[in-house]
């Protein structure tokens, strides 16, 4: 089985195992299922979307199970990654040095490891919404059987539902801003699996460093 | 009345303008129900499934006179008894109709998300149109009064139409015409709020009920449906009538500041993104690039 900081032939060095891959896109597909319907519930003037996709009634059937297939890719992503995610000094440094990061001076950011300060706050942003919108989506899913008594579940879940939501649409804009458009290659990480050697260095010197340091001598 | 006094003035869900916004009617109309004198004989619950063309299912018995527990989506009009003791050791039984009220500001067709599932006619009226209903039940989070029910199969919601289709036609609703003391009345809003200001009065001043009084929550908008309570101080004595209903905060702040903090939140960060990607572009676009760039 190839492993995750193998280097490949041609130059290229393995960064997505296929069952990370297939996480990625289970998650992806289901969370643009979920925020297409979810923006044609959040306002009138998107409500088209849900037409276009079938019709309300379908998307309202759907979304609660696309919700679920979404959680669950979440919750295996924590298993795979979550070790990977801890907050490093070096992640405090990036923090501090964001400003170049944005201005696309990389050579001036401290040396990111797997994964740098940003897709960290990424991963623990989603992980952390996609558990607020289980719980309050479960409400939302079946509102005619909370009693009226415990009205307030509903009234909090209208709410935290939509606003968790926004978060997770802030965290996606940027990531796929990242990973299509600013970093070249990211994208391709994540379909084929590999990036080139130049990419690793440029981005995750951290990681690099540890695969060459890995790769000279061999694995267990 | 007429079909007239159907026509459409707010929309659920609905961007864009609606065909009766601000189109004056001669008057908006309303249901009056006198407590006082309900017997709780239940035949405006069988004229509403009547006229409804409902089916009856099973009911729960909960040691009263009352049909079941609560409204269902197949049982729109429920008499409500409660016995109350009163501070000198009297006993009332206190009968109450319970159904859609009509709200003016009706806090299901804020809530809902679908364009044209729930409608408010400028008579009043706040009717839902199933065919455009998806089930999502936030209707009973937005109804301050527990009254939209889910059909299960259907996965539509149900209430009380104010018999739109009769009123339509000039007629009372079937549970008006059904109710054999006199307890309920139909006609315009003002007419029906003057009769019962003055059945208030005569309670008060002739029955011994010195906090009987009419019951048009302002908190909604007022609604299009009115009680006249021996004890309007106490609503809740009625079934849990709210004293002071509005459509839930969280409700307003979801369908407000949320709605417009994220409109700008989502337009500005795709507007931000792009600006950023003209101004600084790819991350890896080094000198060797260029240099390639200009020579093809």
């Amino acid at each position: 089985m190839s492993q995750s900081g193998q280097i490949l032939p041609h130059g290229r060095v393995l960064r997505y195992e296929l069952h990370e891959r297939l996480t990625h896109w289970t998650a992806a597909f289901s969370y643009i299922y979920l925020l297409l319907t979810g923006l044609a519930f959040y306002t009138p003037w998107l409500f088209w979307i849900a037409i276009a996709l079938g019709g309300g009634q379908i998307s309202r059937m759907l979304h609660p199970w696309a919700g679920l297939i979404f959680f669950l890719a979440v919750m295996k992503m924590y298993s795979m990654w979550a070790a990977q995610m801890r907050t490093t000094e070096t992640d405090k440094a990036w923090w501090g040095a964001v400003g170049h990061y944005a201005r696309n001076e990389d050579d001036k950011m401290p040396p990111a490891g797997r994964y740098n300060a940003g897709q960290k706050l990424l991963f623990w942003g989603f992980f952390w919404c996609s558990l607020l919108l289980l719980l309050t989506g479960a409400v939302l899913w079946f509102p005619e059987f909370i009693p009226w008594n415990l009205r307030f579940l509903r009234y909090t879940a209208v709410v935290i539902h939509p606003a968790a939501a926004l978060l997770t649409i802030g965290l996606f804009l940027i990531h796929i801003y990242m990973s299509v458009f600013a970093e070249r290659g990211a994208f391709g990480s994540v379909i084929r699996g590999d990036v080139s050697v130049e990419f690793a260095k440029r981005y995750h010197p951290g990681w690099y460093k540890e695969i060459v340091g890995e790769s000279s001598t061999p694995r267990k | 009345m007429s079909q007239e006094t159907l026509r459409i003035q707010k929309i659920s869900g609905h961007a864009g303008t609606v065909a009766g916004e601000g189109t004056q009617r001669e008057y908006t109309i309303c249901k009056l129900i006198d407590t006082t004198t309900c017997i709780g004989c239940k035949a405006c619950e069988v004229a509403c499934m009547e006229w409804n063309d409902l089916p009856f299912g099973e009911t729960i018995f909960g040691n009263t006179y009352q049909t079941m527990p609560e409204t269902r989506w197949n049982y729109w009009n429920l008499i409500l008894f409660n016995e109350h003791e009163r501070e000198d050791g009297s006993l009332m039984w206190l009968m109450r109709k319970n159904q859609c009220m009509h709200c003016a500001d009706p806090g299901c067709l804020a809530a809902c998300p679908s364009d044209g599932a729930i409608v408010q006619y400028t008579n009043g009226i706040v009717d839902f149109q199933q065919a455009n209903c998806i089930g999502c039940g936030y209707c009973i989070t937005g109804c301050p009064f527990d009254i939209p029910k889910l059909n299960p199969q259907t996965k539509r919601v149900f209430k009380c139409t104010l018999c739109t289709d009769r009123v339509g036609e000039g007629l009372e609703p079937a549970c008006i015409k059904s109710c054999p003391t006199g307890c309920l009345h139909f006609g315009s809003k003002d007419d029906m709020l003057d009769l019962a200001e003055k059945r208030a009065k005569q309670l008060r001043d002739h029955s011994n009920y010195p906090n009987a009084g009419v019951y048009d929550p302002k908190g909604v908008g007022g609604t299009s449906v009115v009680y006249v309570l021996h004890d309007a101080a106490n609503p809740e004595l009625y079934g849990g009538l709210p004293k002071d209903p509005h459509i839930p905060w969280s409700v307003k702040l979801w369908k407000g500041p949320l709605k417009w903090l994220g409109n700008v939140a989502m337009v500005g960060g795709l507007i931000g993104l792009f600006v950023h990607y003209l101004r600084f572009g790819p991350k890896d676009r080094d000198e060797e690039e260029m240099k390639a760039e200009t020579k093809s």
